[in-house]
């Protein structure tokens, strides 16, 4: 009688969580912490619980293949051949930026200018030195001492090191010819940090560093933060103005799934090294894809905030509507 | 009469059962689980067994996501540079501590010291590495490897093992963090085995008027010794395993040290490091590759180790 009565009490507590939406995603660790932000909002307005597990953009690209989440999340987009081969839609949800960091005891937080070719020839081991004549150009009202370069990568795979490789291989041809782009690649000097954390740490330590880093982890742990010569000749510094200014001359088209990198943009206050997190819906499965749709429609409207206040940056207006566009084509909503 | 029948009938049932049950757990454990994880990983890795062939991808330098070219020997040799150089720095310490636990040290001592250097395997891997990276690493980066440097630089051929600028981010520090990390494997096992020197041995070798130091290099160490080894090679399949503290002080580079002050990876590194973001299905299966490359190489090490173990099981069963 005891079992019947527990067997009881059991279903009616199962049938009770069911009645809450729970979408489930997967990937990208990048916007880990701005999705999680939004889903503990989201539980607390709708009561509807997300569940996201930031394992990676290639861990996120699996899942959503074998159809065991609601959505998957990549930092790099998938090209339209690739998302109809696998039957998948794709939208961007964040932007965020990737910065040069450095440590020069000579200059301390002064904000360095590089451009394209100047990080692309650090990074091939070229330029070599601090005070090398193409970087003191750079940077007329700077003295930059006679110092070896220790140049610091990422050694995980990861969406940053995809921007970073993406814009040097667009402005930088030898850079393209003999490492290309990707989440990780073949790297020809430096040494390797596991995350954010890792690069940095080996850039606080090594006088004469330098690397690359998300732009949320420059402002969290204020790092010196490099400006970067746009396609407009202008030098700019990362912050949330300059990424919206590149997302806003982007030329989305939903009907290439939003397939587009930010990197190296027009405009005068674009800052070149810039990227849009994506997300990935199944579409033979459109009870899943509409749950996830749903948390990100609530996430445009009421999430700006959120993510300011956590240093990344909301897609702007007309890139959302046309993204509600697209879900509304694709019967989603 | 009835009843006792009953209830030996149920203890025999009971007994039949148990029996089955811990029958069941000993060949799932022991033999359905390695096998089905070797072919699981055999399976994965197909695709790049068939595509680059085995002696080719053991050979080849390369790692390339971009192009999609992929080869395993800078992770292998690097697994195989760390362990190594790790356990010739563990080993000699190993059998010191053994010797100084069985035989120098005061009784009432004994157990202190032996708790604490057990307590020192029960410390998780990723500690081991961040107190690498965070204290070990500067101490040797700043002030250690600039001194080894000068010391040796000018020494014919051990000078070439002190090139390149001494970061602490390299070959030297990782081993020694390895080393510190199987130390007390080595060392219990060692000890265990001094324990099993029949005392009749010491004592006769004592009454024949040998010094404590003859005992323990004429009597002790040669009994024991196929037990050291066997100890020595446990401690290397562990060596070979560990990721997270590497992870921290090996620098993450895809190359083959050519000195001890170069950054380099290994086998579990590369797979810690790319796993999540191998995005095709050429370099997850190159990954599990490497993976199976690794699980071979450690079940060969502790075939080895046991085999060491049983001969000296064998020859001094009193």
């Amino acid at each position: 009688m005891k079992v019947k009565n527990l067997a009881v009490a059991g279903l009616l507590a199962i049938s009770g969580v069911a009645l809450a939406v729970e979408i489930t995603g997967a990937g990208a660790t990048f916007p880990y912490p701005v999705y999680s932000a939004w889903s503990y909002k989201y539980q607390q307005e709708t009561g509807n619980k997300l569940n996201y597990q930031s394992i990676g953009s290639g861990g996120g690209i699996r899942q959503i293949e074998n159809r065991t989440v609601d959505f998957g999340a990549s930092d790099a987009p998938l090209t339209p051949k690739e998302l109809n081969e696998k039957k998948l839609l794709q939208f961007p949800a964040i932007i965020g930026g990737v910065v040069p960091t450095y440590n020069l005891p000579e200059v301390g937080n002064t904000q360095l200018n590089f451009d394209g070719k100047a990080l692309c020839y650090i990074y091939l081991g070229k330029i070599t030195k601090w005070n090398d004549p193409y970087l003191q150009q750079l940077n007329p009202g700077v003295k930059l001492p006679d110092r070896e370069i220790t140049v610091v990568r990422r050694s995980d795979g990861s969406g940053t090191t995809f921007l970073w490789t993406n814009y040097l291989s667009k402005v930088c041809p030898e850079w393209e010819k003999q490492v290309g782009y990707g989440t990780s690649v073949n790297w020809p000097v430096g040494i390797g940090g596991k995350g954010n954390e890792g690069v940095a740490n080996y850039v606080k330590r090594f006088r004469g560093a330098i690397g690359y880093v998300e732009f949320v982890y420059t402002e969290q742990n204020k790092l010196p933060a490099g400006k970067i010569k746009n396609r407009d000749g202008k030098f700019v510094a990362a912050s949330i103005e300059t990424f919206q200014a590149a997302a806003a001359n982007a030329k989305w088209d939903k009907n290439q799934h939003f397939y587009y990198i930010l990197t190296d943009q027009p405009g005068k206050d674009s800052y070149p090294i810039t990227g849009a997190s994506f997300i990935l819906l199944a579409k033979d499965r459109p009870e899943s894809s509409k749950k996830a749709v749903q948390f990100f429609n609530w996430a445009f409207k009421n999430g700006d905030q959120e993510a300011i206040r956590l240093h990344y940056v909301p897609l702007p207006e007309n890139v959302k509507n046309m993204i509600r566009e697209y879900w509304k084509e694709n019967g989603l909503m | 009469m009835k009843t006792v029948n009953k209830a030996l009938r149920k203890a025999k049932l009971l007994e039949t059962v148990f029996k089955s049950i811990l029958g069941l757990a000993a060949i799932f454990v022991g033999f359905i689980l390695p096998v089905s994880i070797f072919i699981s990983l055999y399976k994965e890795s197909s695709l790049a067994i068939e595509h680059f062939g085995i002696l080719n991808f053991i050979t080849s330098t390369d790692w390339d996501p971009v192009a999609q070219k992929f080869g395993g020997l800078v992770p292998l040799v690097g697994t195989l540079i760390s362990t190594f150089l790790a356990t010739l720095i563990a080993a000699p310490l190993s059998i010191g501590i053994a010797i100084f636990l069985v035989e120098l040290s005061p009784n009432r001592l004994k157990p202190i010291f032996s708790t604490a250097i057990e307590l020192l395997a029960g410390i998780p891997s990723i500690i081991y590495g961040m107190w690498g990276l965070f204290v070990l690493a500067p101490l040797f980066g700043e002030k250690v490897e600039p001194w080894l440097q000068d010391e040796f630089q000018n020494v014919p051929l051990i000078g070439k093992l002190f090139e390149g600028s001494p970061t602490g981010i390299d070959v030297l520090t990782t081993s020694l963090v390895l080393s510190i990390m199987i130390i007390p494997f080595m060392s219990s096992v060692v000890k265990d085995a001094f324990n099993m020197v029949p005392p009749i041995m010491k004592e006769s070798a004592y009454a024949l008027g040998a010094t404590k130091w003859e005992v323990i290099k004429q009597v002790m160490i040669p009994i024991t010794a196929s037990s050291i080894a066997g100890g020595l090679i446990l401690s290397v399949g562990r060596a070979l395993g560990e990721t997270m503290a590497v992870t921290f002080v090996a620098g993450n580079v895809n190359q083959i040290p050519k000195s001890l002050l170069d950054p380099f990876t290994t086998i579990t590194v590369a797979l810690a490091n790319q796993f999540t973001e191998a995005d095709t299905a050429i370099y997850l299966s190159s990954l599990y590759f490497l993976a199976l490359i690794l699980f071979i190489m450690s079940f060969f090490v502790l075939y080895l180790s046991k085999i060491m173990l049983l001969r000296l099981e064998k020859k001094w069963k009193v």
